[in-house]
């Protein structure tokens, strides 16, 4: 940016950053001062005084059971998708990679997913999973299978699962799609000529040069799952049964919503903004390293 | 592929059609079923074709609103829906193109912490600052308007990111050949910027469009006027009621307009968006 | 040790593209054979079929008097080397020559003593475990060979490995080739677009355009004898005069001899085969030549100069010649100056002659 032809203008640079700067302020940094604050205070019953308690909602937050269940829900949850609408993705996207007729259209039908809103995609899968009512789910009721996303914890995850794997596997198939174009074709001829059948030769050297891509989107399913999926929670199981489908994201809302703690609800803002944070950095460091070569 | 059976080929279709067979199914199902009366949705004897009922489901659906379920016709949450999300597709192009013009372009004093400043927004979405953001909407009486719903949203960084990338790339001499021709900044940013930035405003367009009427937390918290919700939301609504009740052929009508639009802009601006998406992740 | 046969090779793309037009020829056991045309000859397209890389419409291709229409790449026990080299950007240099053993299932020791040669043999030894990001293009291209050899394969395949290197490098590079050949003694396949390459390394040159064979022999044949116009200015830098025969000053002189007189044709005579003279010349060309340009190389010099009443165009060759100016080489740097005449003389045996069309030599 050294080497940038640059306007010389006292007035106009700061009038042009004006309005990002002013929304991100007030809309922005502001707020999250304020759960910072928020989160150093306990607030009486009657919301009348507040007091100065430095950690103790943090350390308060790592006492309550329902906080580790809902990390772990978080986890799991993004684990699944992260596995499932990543091998999707790279399958679908491997596919599509082999020259073949009709590829346009593929990835017509392919992409529709990602402009769902999830709560949108969400609603499409009760309607067929909602026991009593949905395809699916009457046909495994009858084939014995006791569905029931409301009363049983496995399957409401199963359900939200489901749901956002769908969801992701447009952005999946098409980051895959271009990591794969990117593998310059004489290399897998090489390989082909070395001997190595298709499989070993996805294995050893596609998959190793896709790591960039992989990387990625591990992080960028990850963060899907953490924020993106509050739509869906809401609409499928809202949270449950018993907390089964209630992530990070979705437990500040629903206590924000409950309203009774405000320092602990700002807490857990403070601690989601960390990861975050830790997420942001560890995509930036990882996308410097996109080349092989 | 290097080898060349004869049957090669035939796999990858097989993959890639039983892939979009998923992911086409539960979107046909929707389809399908606004089209059916209710009651044979709700006796579970729905037939995997499309019925003879749309025409009057989706009347009920976007004019007349159903009474039980829903006060509000859909047609008047698209309206605001489309609002939404075009207000949101326009702030955010226009002052991230502005910021980041300014960014890349001056030399002022404070630029790295501008630009820094802007940055780390991206590491606070909506939905970890949710309650102070709320509070501080509400205590400038912006619930339950449009500038509420667009506004709190416009500032993120992405947009700035794309297209301080975007004007890096454009080679130094083109500025210096505006100013011998006597153009001023804001000149050079009309007649030759801009147009040059035609095809990234395009390809974020699509992007934002469908960030914007997607929405789903920020809505719900902000707006408690059944006039203001948008349709993401009032599906929501229509099935909350306990499943007995709900009017699943007006639901799926409502899933199936929620999703229109923006599956539309994606499909039709297919290369663009591809374009967009993979040049935003860098 | 395998010889590489092509009996009526074909290839026609489904759109009517006739790219391979039907080409026979014999690469013997331990020969050096180089493929040599322009860009678009279908050099490369011919070399990825006997690779097994491009489908056969036609004919058949023999390796050690195995027929391999069918036959994919790995089976064929070939390896090849890549113009942009192909080498895996993730695996150490040591891996990227292991793989193609371990992938047969090779023992582990055998591997070892295996790649141990070839670094050896290409000096490699420091580098085994650097990956290709961290090395110059020439010692890429090394292990690019050092891949091939360690496999052992019965035909070696070039595809146009020099041209990403430049110009001292590649010289040194084709030096090491020829001698790593001849060691090594299998068949091997070269494809470039550089002629000088293609004199220097082939035991066996292929001069291919527009998909068909145009010459097949050993360089100082083809350089010496070429079969047709092409030929004659594709090989040989700067390329060969060639002149219509029915231009009164040559036809006069080559007078006396029936197939030559009054008719259509084409003379060629190579720049270094002039002498700058006033003697006579039986049965041979004198031409009389006003000097336009000069160019010293340093070891010689190149005059470009007009004939005199000479606006005939010549034969189309390519793209090397402005019509009407003849190249004489003469050895040294005294020229004369710009403006001057000269007579240049070539003896009969130093002449080509060719059919109109310049698809056949004429002996004379």
């Amino acid at each position: 940016m050294e080497n940038r032809a640059i306007f010389s203008g006292k007035l106009l640079p700061y009038l042009l950053i004006l309005p990002q700067v002013a929304i991100s302020l007030i809309f922005f940094y502001w707020p999250a001062l304020q759960a910072l604050q928020q989160s150093f205070l306990v607030q009486d019953a009657f919301g009348l005084s507040t007091e100065f308690v430095w950690f103790e909602n943090y350390v308060n937050l790592l006492k309550t059971p329902e906080y580790y269940q809902a990390i772990g829900v978080t986890f799991l949850f993004s684990a699944l998708v992260v596995f499932f609408s990543m091998s999707l993705g790279l399958l679908l996207a491997a596919m599509a990679n082999h020259n073949i007729a009709g590829v346009q259209i593929y990835r017509t039908f392919l992409i529709v997913p990602y402009a769902v809103a999830p709560a949108v995609a969400s609603v499409l899968f009760i309607f067929m999973f909602q026991p009593g009512l949905g395809m699916i789910a009457r046909a495994m009721q009858r084939s014995g299978i006791d569905w029931n996303p409301v009363l049983n914890g496995t399957h409401a995850m199963i359900l939200v699962v489901i749901v956002a794997v769908w969801n992701q596997i447009s952005y999946n198939f098409l980051f895959f799609l271009a990591g794969l174009q990117a593998i310059p074709k004489s290399v897998i001829e090489a390989a082909a000529i070395d001997g190595a059948k298709p499989m070993r030769r996805f294995w050893t050297i596609v998959f190793p040069l896709l790591s960039p891509t992989t990387f990625f989107l591990i992080i960028v399913n990850i963060t899907y799952v953490f924020f993106n999926t509050l739509g869906i929670i809401d609409t499928a199981t809202g949270g449950g049964p018993n907390g089964a489908t209630q992530t990070l994201v979705y437990k500040v809302f629903q206590d924000g919503k409950a309203g009774a703690d405000l320092g602990g609800s700002a807490a857990q803002s403070v601690i989601l903004m960390i990861i975050v944070v830790a997420l942001t950095a560890f995509q930036f460091r990882y996308v410097e390293k996109k080349v092989h070569y | 592929m290097v080898e060349h059976r004869r049957f090669g080929n035939l796999l990858p279709h097989l993959v890639l059609l039983a892939g979009v067979a998923i992911v086409a199914f539960p979107v046909y199902l929707a389809i399908t079923a606004s089209t059916h009366d209710n009651s044979v949705i709700a006796n579970g004897q729905m037939p995997l074709y499309p019925g003879s009922h749309g025409l009057d489901t989706y009347w009920q659906t976007i004019v007349s609103g159903t009474g039980r379920t829903t006060r509000q016709p859909v047609g008047s949450m698209m309206l605001n829906s489309l609002i939404m999300a075009l207000g949101i597709t326009a702030g955010k192009i226009a002052i991230s193109i502005i910021s980041a013009y300014a960014i890349v372009f001056f030399a002022f004093p404070f630029r790295m912490t501008a630009f820094w400043f802007i940055f780390i927004t991206l590491m606070l979405p909506v939905e970890v600052r949710i309650f102070p953001t709320y509070k501080i909407t509400s205590d400038l009486g912006m619930l339950d308007s449009y500038s509420g719903l667009i506004l709190p949203l416009i500032a993120s960084a992405t947009a700035t990111l794309l297209f301080r990338q975007f004007f890096m790339t454009v080679p130094k001499e083109l500025v210096e050949a505006s100013k011998i021709d006597g153009a001023g900044p804001i000149r050079f940013f009309w007649d030759t910027l801009l147009p040059l930035s035609v095809t990234n405003i395009a390809a974020l367009f699509v992007i934002l469009f469908i960030y914007g009427w997607n929405q789903y937390l920020w809505p719900l918290l902000i707006t408690t006027r059944d006039d203001m919700q948008t349709v993401v939301i009032g599906i929501k609504k229509i099935i909350d009621v306990h499943d007995a009740l709900t009017e699943w052929s007006v639901a799926m009508a409502t899933a199936v307009l929620a999703m229109l639009p923006p599956v539309a802009v994606v499909v039709l601006m297919q290369r663009l968006f591809v374009k967009g998406l993979i040049e935003t992740e860098k | 040790m395998a010889n590489v046969t092509l009996r009526d090779v074909r290839k026609t793309y489904p759109s009517g593209f006739e790219a391979i037009k039907g080409i026979d020829f014999d690469v013997a056991d331990g020969q050096f054979c180089v493929l040599v045309g322009p860009s678009g000859c279908g050099k490369s397209t011919l070399l990825r079929m006997v690779a097994g890389l491009e489908t056969i419409t036609g004919g058949e291709i023999d390796i050690g008097g195995r027929i391999v229409n069918q036959v994919e790449p790995a089976e064929r026990d070939i390896a090849m080397v890549f113009q942009n080299y192909a080498l895996y950007p993730h695996m150490s240099v040591y891996n990227n020559m292991a793989y193609g053993l371990r992938n047969r299932g090779m023992p582990k020791p055998e591997i070892d003593t295996r790649v141990q040669e070839a670094a050896r043999i290409l000096e490699l030894g420091s580098m085994l475990e650097r990956k290709p990001g961290q090395l110059s293009g020439g010692q890429r291209q090394r292990v690019a060979m050092g891949r091939a050899i360690v496999r052992q394969p019965k035909v070696f395949l070039f595809d146009e490995p020099l041209s990403n290197l430049d110009a001292k490098l590649r010289i040194a590079m084709r030096v090491e080739i020829r001698k790593l050949q001849r060691r090594l003694k299998t068949t091997s396949i070269y494809v470039t677009h550089d002629q000088l390459e293609a004199m220097t390394l082939a035991d066996m040159l292929v001069v291919m355009n527009g998909g068909a064979v145009e010459q097949i022999g050993n360089p100082l044949e083809i350089y010496q004898k070429p079969a047709t116009t092409f030929v004659a200015s594709f090989i040989g830098a700067p390329p060969m005069n060639l002149m219509p025969l029915r231009s009164d000053e040559i036809s006069a002189q080559l007078n006396g001899d029936g197939r030559v007189a009054g008719e259509a044709g084409l003379l060629g005579i190579r720049p270094e085969d002039f002498l700058i003279s006033s003697e006579a010349v039986t049965g041979g060309i004198a031409l009389e030549l006003t000097v336009e340009a000069i160019e010293r190389v340093g070891a010689e010099t190149f005059i470009y100069g007009a004939r005199k009443n000479s606006p005939q165009a010549l034969a189309a060759n390519p793209g090397e010649l402005s019509p009407g100016d003849v190249i004489v080489r003469i050895p040294g740097v005294e020229a004369p100056a710009i403006g001057a005449k000269i007579r240049a003389i070539a003896p009969r045996e130093k002449l080509h002659l060719f059919s109109a069309d310049g698809r056949k030599r004429i002996d004379l």
